[in-house]
């Protein structure tokens, strides 16, 4: 038997993003002993990033908003193939979820009557990201951070999970290795919530960061559980692109949100020529009437820069693959022009700050250089929408690492919401099993074959350098599984990672176990190869262009794809992808989503660029 | 590009050195990319903290040519092309290795504090603040907790035995923060004082300096701590009123004065 600390608890939280950190305090409130267990130190999980708000139909804004308006949004950017009740219980309860953070001690800026500011974003109709300037995500994992700490939940910080455990039937713990010391940890678990995020870190150009490696992802699937729309990835359209060490950094749709403008090369406004017919209701086709949007929302229609992301992105593309790109391949986007130095500096201090020390540019005199980036995946684990209990009985989701709130395309501010909203739910429900849930049986064996897995590098002795086959890796990913797909990259794709996964088994580690990250990129190159190939997989056989995924061969939106959702299972080892029918929209939510579908050809830059959803 | 080369200390608690390591430069490098270079190219066990790479998360924090810094926002191009530049582990905590040091003192602080207690809502269930209300205490929000000021303050950095005794200035600035929250309701400044040690701090600013967020820890946050501390304890009247109020006091903190440079 191998050298293991134990640990035994009634709930496991993996990750201590914003989703980990909200079910771990949810699970302990609700009496479970909670552990919560994350590979960085607490308070720097991908959450401290998110930049420009957390949606919220507060009303506080625009008094017409509400839950429908917001869950018709959601649903629509998501082109339709949300799982429903997850977008209709995300809307409905994250102004509770936000209003909660305040009694905890959050301070979001404020309307002039004292209540929560909120912001306008892409692909909302209304001003609904209450927000804290530019750094929303600090002041969130800040806030839970302090209310898990004041509870007493027993963190373990740089302890990274790689492995469930299960007895064949549910899960029964989880097991990893302690990062600083590079000793090995086995938990029993009742129940395990997985929010450990995305996998950006298969892609070279992401605004993630080491972290996202796909762990939830390979282990759910291991585990045995489903996962679904795994081909739906986010490229957000505004990431840095000069100089090189920073090109992926994310700036904030809030640039585009306080008045921030695209641009081409020769300085024209592009995005008109992108307004697809799903959306072209609600949109400016004049550069007059998107300029009088911003004084008055009233009578005018929103600009077109402020489409959800999949189309900007997808239009950005298409405009520098057209050669009207800058010179480092991006396109502009000046704030600069509409709005003084003092608003941008006090709505946008973070992008400011970040341009000026690492670009050398000053975002209340420059435009800014910028291109899409890798920033989420909409797919994941298959949870059931009021629990978020994935198909392995013991098994929780919540937060990026799950699927089916945001469809085939998030919308900006959503995710902020989604942690809350899934967070508390994953963790009230992972509370409530564990207590009617008999004791787990953790199996020495299978600790023991999971403790020679992680150790193996050491002893192989092997010849491939980690650092060399993951940078392969993201060059793949980007280049053939990247904003625009076709069938035969992604074959190729599908070569390359085979080829990678055989080098991965001969990954070279050396040194002590002590804070290694040789060895830890050597293990979690299993996770990213492992995921990828789910990407690449379900991007394959979704014959069409819908949202994060658009296909060069199969530009059109079909309607009859939008009724499935695409599903990744592993048996035998192998990858096994069917599709299966979306839960069909109850009559009543329905009637709120219009009567209209997406239709039409994406632009995907391949031909004169032409609006994508034009007839 | 030419070649770039840094001096990387290498070791454990048992001792270590500096090591030179040359890898190759890119326009815009920080030294947080000639750190992965050389994990990447040369010592795949090389130990370091990262995550955003965007001066947000406050994890790379080092000691680059003895100065606290965050590495992924110190751009290579600050040092002359024939510079030695150094970069080791902040000095204030143990190594673990290379430059990760073990800073779970700051953990183990947090716990400490009495957290945020709400005042009850407004009749109408709602909570107003209002923007110049809540404006001072974003300043100590948007602390990352780099603890480059913890680094840098000289109780702790050279005196082992003072952290018993003291929380440091990034707590000074969290507590700060819950005292003049607008809507709290809690209790601390005894603590302050007794188990937090802000008598300690002799106003040096050291922490203001090396703060990449820009917060004035100094003026802002502990100037003002300390003197609620004095007028809540040897202030008669102030001290009666409180005892008769059962809260903390209600003054504002006097007008900021600008960072020594």
């Amino acid at each position: 038997m191998a050298d293991v600390e134990r640990h035994d608890y009634d709930v496991v939280v993996i990750g201590a993003g914003g989703a980990g950190l909200r079910a771990a305090i949810e699970a302990d409130a609700r009496g479970a002993k909670t552990a919560i267990v994350c590979k960085s130190l607490l308070g720097k999980a991908h959450t401290v990033m998110a930049e420009g708000g957390i949606a919220a139909a507060l009303g506080n804004v625009w008094p017409e908003d509400n839950w429908k308006v917001h869950f018709r949004d959601t649903m629509r950017g998501g082109k339709l193939l949300n799982n429903w009740r997850m977008a209709q219980l995300h809307a409905q309860e994250a102004p509770d979820r936000v209003l909660e953070l305040e009694e905890w001690g959050a301070l979001f800026d404020r309307t002039k009557d004292g209540l929560i500011l909120q912001r306008d974003f892409g692909g909302h109709r209304y001003a609904r990201l209450a927000h804290v300037g530019d750094r929303t995500g600090l002041e969130m994992i800040r806030t839970l951070q302090d209310a898990a700490v004041a509870k007493g939940i027993d963190v373990f910080m740089e302890c990274t999970l790689r492995h469930l455990l299960t007895d064949g039937e549910r899960v029964t713990g989880a097991m990893g290795y302690w990062r600083q010391s590079g000793k090995l940890i086995a938990f029993g678990a009742k129940a395990v919530v997985l929010a450990t995020g995305g996998v950006g870190k298969a892609w070279r150009v992401t605004s993630n960061s080491w972290e996202y490696t796909g762990d939830g992802i390979a282990m759910a699937l291991e585990a045995g559980a489903d996962l679904i729309d795994m081909e739906m990835t986010q490229f957000h359209p505004t990431g840095m692109v000069w100089p090189p060490s920073v090109r992926g950094l994310l700036v904030t749709e809030g640039v585009r949100g306080d008045g921030g403008t695209l641009r081409n090369k020769s300085g024209d406004r592009f995005m008109f020529k992108y307004i697809p017919a799903f959306f072209r209701a609600e949109t400016a086709d004049t550069e007059k009437e998107a300029d009088a949007w911003y004084e008055d929302k009233k009578n005018n229609r929103r600009t077109p820069d402020l489409l959800p992301r999949d189309e900007v992105a997808r239009a950005i593309n298409s405009e520098v693959k057209a050669g009207r790109g800058t010179e480092h391949g991006g396109v502009f986007l000046d704030i600069a022009t509409r709005r003084s130095a003092d608003y941008i500096k006090r709505r946008l201090p973070s992008m400011y700050h970040q341009f000026k020390e690492l670009a050398d540019v000053d975002i209340t005199k420059q435009q800014m250089e910028i291109g899409p980036t890798l920033h989420y995946i909409m797919g994941g684990i298959r949870v059931d929408p009021d629990t978020e209990a994935a198909t392995v009985p013991g098994l929780y989701a919540a937060g990026e690492v799950a699927a089916g709130m945001h469809g085939a395309n998030r919308l900006g501010g959503n995710s902020l919401s989604d942690l809350l909203v899934f967070g508390r739910r994953a963790g009230e429900a992972a509370a409530e099993y564990s207590k009617r849930a008999r004791a787990p049986t953790v199996d020495d064996a299978q600790v023991s074959a999971y403790a020679q897995r992680m150790e193996a590098p050491f002893e192989k002795g092997g010849d491939e350098n980690p650092y060399k086959i993951h940078s392969e890796l993201q060059d793949t990913m980007q280049e053939l599984v990247g904003i625009i797909r076709r069938r035969d990259e992604l074959e190729e794709a599908l070569a390359r990672l085979e080829r990678f996964r055989a080098r991965a088994a001969r990954a070279s580690v050396t040194g002590s176990r002590v804070y290694n990250p040789g060895w830890h990129l050597a293990l979690d190159l299993e996770n990213l190869i492992g995921v990828s190939e789910a990407v690449t997989r379900s991007a394959l056989i979704r014959e069409e262009s819908r949202g994060g995924h658009t296909r060069d061969d199969f530009p059109k939106t079909d309607p009859e794809w939008g009724t499935k959702n695409v599903v990744t299972r592993k048996r035998d080892g192998r990858l096994n992808i069917t599709t299966e029918p979306i839960p069909k929209v109850p009559a009543e939510l329905s009637a709120l989503l219009g009567e209209d579908k997406p239709t039409g050809d994406a632009a995907t830059g391949a031909r004169t660029p032409v609006a994508a959803g034009d007839d | 590009m030419p070649d770039t080369q840094v001096w990387v200390w290498r070791g454990d608690a048992s001792g270590g050195d500096f090591m030179p390591y040359r890898v190759e430069a890119d326009e815009g490098m920080v030294v947080l990319d000639v750190v992965h270079r050389i994990q990447a190219e040369k010592a795949p066990d090389l130990a370091v903290r990262w995550n955003c790479k965007a001066g947000k998360c406050g994890s790379c924090s080092a000691e680059v040519n003895g100065h606290p810094k965050l590495m992924c926002m110190t751009r290579m191009n600050e040092f002359a092309p024939d510079e030695h530049i150094t970069i080791s582990p902040v000095k204030t905590f143990p190594v673990i290795k290379d430059l990760v040091t073990d800073v779970s003192f700051n953990y183990e602080k947090a716990k400490t504090i009495p957290p945020f207690k709400p005042k009850p809502r407004d009749p109408d269930g709602k909570r107003r603040m209002y923007q110049e209300d809540v404006e001072r205490v974003q300043e100590f929000h948007k602390c990352i907790e780099c603890f480059l000021c913890q680094d840098v303050c000289h109780v702790i950095r050279d005196h082992e035995e003072n952290k018993e005794s003291f929380s440091g200035p990034r707590f000074f600035v969290r507590l700060a923060a819950l005292e003049m929250h607008p809507l709290d309701a809690n209790e601390r400044i005894d603590l302050i004082r007794a188990k937090h040690g802000l008598g300690f701090c002799n106003i040096t600013k050291c922490c203001t300096e090396v703060c990449p967020e820009d917060i004035h820890i100094t003026d802002n946050a502990i100037i003002p701590l300390k003197e609620r501390v004095v007028s809540a304890h040897y202030d008669p009247i102030a001290w009666a009123l409180r005892r008769m109020r059962g809260k903390k006091d209600e003054f504002a903190p006097p007008e900021p004065k600008p960072p020594s440079a």
